[in-house]
């Protein structure tokens, strides 16, 4: 009937997809099943509320390091033919980064730990669950969380008078965007994971994206070759989203923006359901 | 075609790991409201098939219907009508034990109070009921084991798949289980066993099979299994501080299995052989005679040192 290998990807998709036809990504995140997976980590948390806590640090320490110190050094930045103080010019590049380090935290060791240490998705998928839905529920939960941490960072910043027009409330959304898509693609990379000295990696990654995609200095500043390079990370795009959103410099490039981080998210979440079901569903 | 009331049926059912076969193309038939039993030595590939049927793993080659429907379209749906007790507990250690039964519950789409009802009646049945609020980690093998059937419980599943389940019970825990089994049986849920226990088996399974490396090496009634398999009744000899004379009794009954520690003669009358064992001038420690069980029927399946 059916040959080895061949077929496996057929195979699991048949038992990765919960009937009829295939489900987009992002449809997958309004199904009941990953509200289930999501409900279990607020019964999860509850307990461990705490761990939430450090999260509201995280702005403080990025915006008043950056408002006592750099800004004092840097004064203006030229962006678009407008100047901007530096502490505006910098803040959404730091919510950006912010919001990719929250998802990646979410998604690398915590799906690891639960997934390999806990074999939390071993009981999950012996019911009605699929990996699908698995990977967009924790997916969820990491948007509900990031959410959380961009909110109060967003407040932060208005608090610190660091935002640069009333747009910057589409800074919410638009962080949302970029922890979907660093969400995604960071549960993708962790299913490739097989010990916990691979998340070195991780770092490498994260690290220098954080110090290079035009986080704390404008892209203008990278010889045109580089800067091309620059564009296509993900952080980059990141960036010039909230940053775009805060400075409420509109153009159609936005969309692009928007586009861009749907799809790396929308792929990393497909990903990740397949590695699922050949991991938990050997 | 699958009969109409088959619950699971398969045909040269396969799955291999790479090189590995671990089940060999089988063929079984399990009807509704039955209690079917894998028996087999480690690695017989019990939890492989019993996977396959749980929709946890895709076969490799064969045809499998489950509750009549296909595991590689249906997977969800049937997933949401069994109840699995898996060999590894597999219970969310980050969750209370009260929170192991209501999570799960919700898995299934249940609703909040109909979980908790029946979480409280489940509890108490695994006398876990203290326990409620206590975390996973810190209970004992045998609670963690009666908590894994309790989950498995929750959705009132139709066809209860369990792989070992009494592994780690105490002997009370065991046969509470089994009148619990008796009675969802009798409620016409499908039951699905492996076991390393005889007794059990004899006692749950209205029919079994014993699997060996990955094929299965007969099928039926246990009582059927004891009249093919083995004799009436067997006579087994023990020597102290001796290696057993195997070639001494050679040719006594139908059919002799030396053990490390004792000597089995199959024979349909025990007394008799046990009087030609003392004319051979063979001295056991101490021998006895008894009817012939599962037990026997496995060793002689799945084969240790033969001597005729
Ligand atoms: N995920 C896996 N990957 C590779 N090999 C596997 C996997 N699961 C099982 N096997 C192999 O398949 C064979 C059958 O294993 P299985 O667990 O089905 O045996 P079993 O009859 O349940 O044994 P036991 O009585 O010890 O539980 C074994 O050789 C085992 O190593
Ligand atoms: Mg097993």
């Amino acid at each position: 009937m059916s040959e080895p290998g061949a077929l496996t990807l057929a195979r699991n998709g048949g038992l990765l997809a919960p009937s009829g036809p295939r489900i987009t990504p992002l449809a997958l995140l309004g199904r009941s099943g990953a509200k289930r997976v999501f409900q279990r980590n607020v019964v999860v948390y509850r307990r461990g509320w705490k761990f939430l806590v450090s999260g509201f640090f995280e702005p403080f320490f990025y915006l008043v390091s950056i408002g006592l110190g750099l800004s004092k050094l840097v004064g203006v930045v030229h962006l678009d033919g407008h100047a901007f103080p530096y502490t505006v010019f910098v803040a959404p590049g730091l919510l950006a980064a912010s919001a990719m380090n929250g998802a990646i935290f979410d998604c690398t060791f915590k799906i690891f730990f639960q997934l390999k240490i806990m074999k939390v998705y071993d009981s999950m998928l012996s019911t009605p669950l699929s990996p699908g839905d698995v990977a967009a529920g924790e997916l969820l939960w990491a948007l509900a969380r990031g959410g959380l941490y961009c909110g109060v960072f967003i407040c932060v910043m208005a608090g610190f008078g660091y935002v640069g027009t009333p747009w910057v409330v589409l800074c919410f959304p638009g962080a949302i965007f970029a922890g979907y898509a660093f969400a995604g693609v960071a549960m993708a990379g962790t299913s490739f994971m097989r010990s916990w000295q691979d998340f070195d990696f991780v770092f490498l990654v994260a690290l220098p994206l954080f110090l290079f995609s035009a986080t704390f200095y404008p892209l203008a500043v990278y010889p045109g070759w580089l800067q091309l390079v620059i564009r296509c990370t993900p952080l980059y795009q990141a960036v010039a989203l909230l940053r775009g959103f805060d400075l409420g410099l509109f153009t159609w490039s936005l969309l692009g923006h928007v586009a861009y981080l749907v799809a790396m998210g929308s792929a990393g979440l497909a990903v990740t359901a397949r590695r699922l079901a050949r991991l938990v569903l050997p | 075609m699958p009969s109409v009331d088959a619950v699971i049926w398969a045909r040269g059912l396969s799955k291999r790991f790479g090189d590995l076969v671990a089940v060999d193309g089988i063929d079984f038939d399990i009807a509704k409201g039955e209690s079917f039993g894998f028996l087999g030595p480690n690695g017989a590939g019990k939890t492989s098939t019993m996977r396959m049927i749980a929709c946890m793993s895709p076969k490799s080659a064969g045809t499998l219907r489950v509750l009549g429907m296909d595991p590689e379209t249906d997977g969800p749906a049937i997933r949401g009508r069994i109840g699995l007790v898996p060999q590894d507990d597999s219970l969310d250690l980050q969750l209370t034990v009260l929170d192991n039964l209501m999570i799960y519950g919700r898995y299934f789409d249940l609703p909040k109070r109909v979980i908790r009802e029946r979480a409280e009646r489940l509890l108490a049945f695994a006398e876990l009921s203290e326990r409620a609020d206590d975390t996973v980690e810190p209970l004992s093998g045998g609670m963690k084991r009666r908590l894994t059937i309790a989950r498995a419980l929750v959705s009132e599943p139709d066809l209860l798949i369990l792989d070992e389940p009494t592994t780690g019970l105490d002997p009370q825990a065991r046969h509470l289980l089994w009148d619990r089994l008796y009675r969802l049986k009798s409620e016409g849920v499908t039951l699905v066993i492996t076991t390393h226990y005889m007794d059990e088996a004899e006692q749950l399974c209205d029919r079994l099979v014993v699997m060996d490396k990955g094929r299965i090496a007969a099928s039926g009634p246990p009582s059927a299994l004891i009249d093919r398999y083995s004799t009436k009744e067997v006579l087994e000899l023990r020597f102290l501080g001796a290696d057993p004379p195997g070639e001494a009794l050679r040719g006594i009954g139908e059919r002799i299995e030396v053990l490390p520690d004792r000597v089995l003669i199959y024979a349909d009358d025990g007394e008799g052989a046990m009087g030609e064992v003392t004319d051979r001038g063979v001295e056991p420690t101490a021998w006895l005679v008894r009817r012939s069980s599962l037990e026997d029927v496995f060793l002689s399946l799945t084969g240790r040192t033969l001597i005729d």
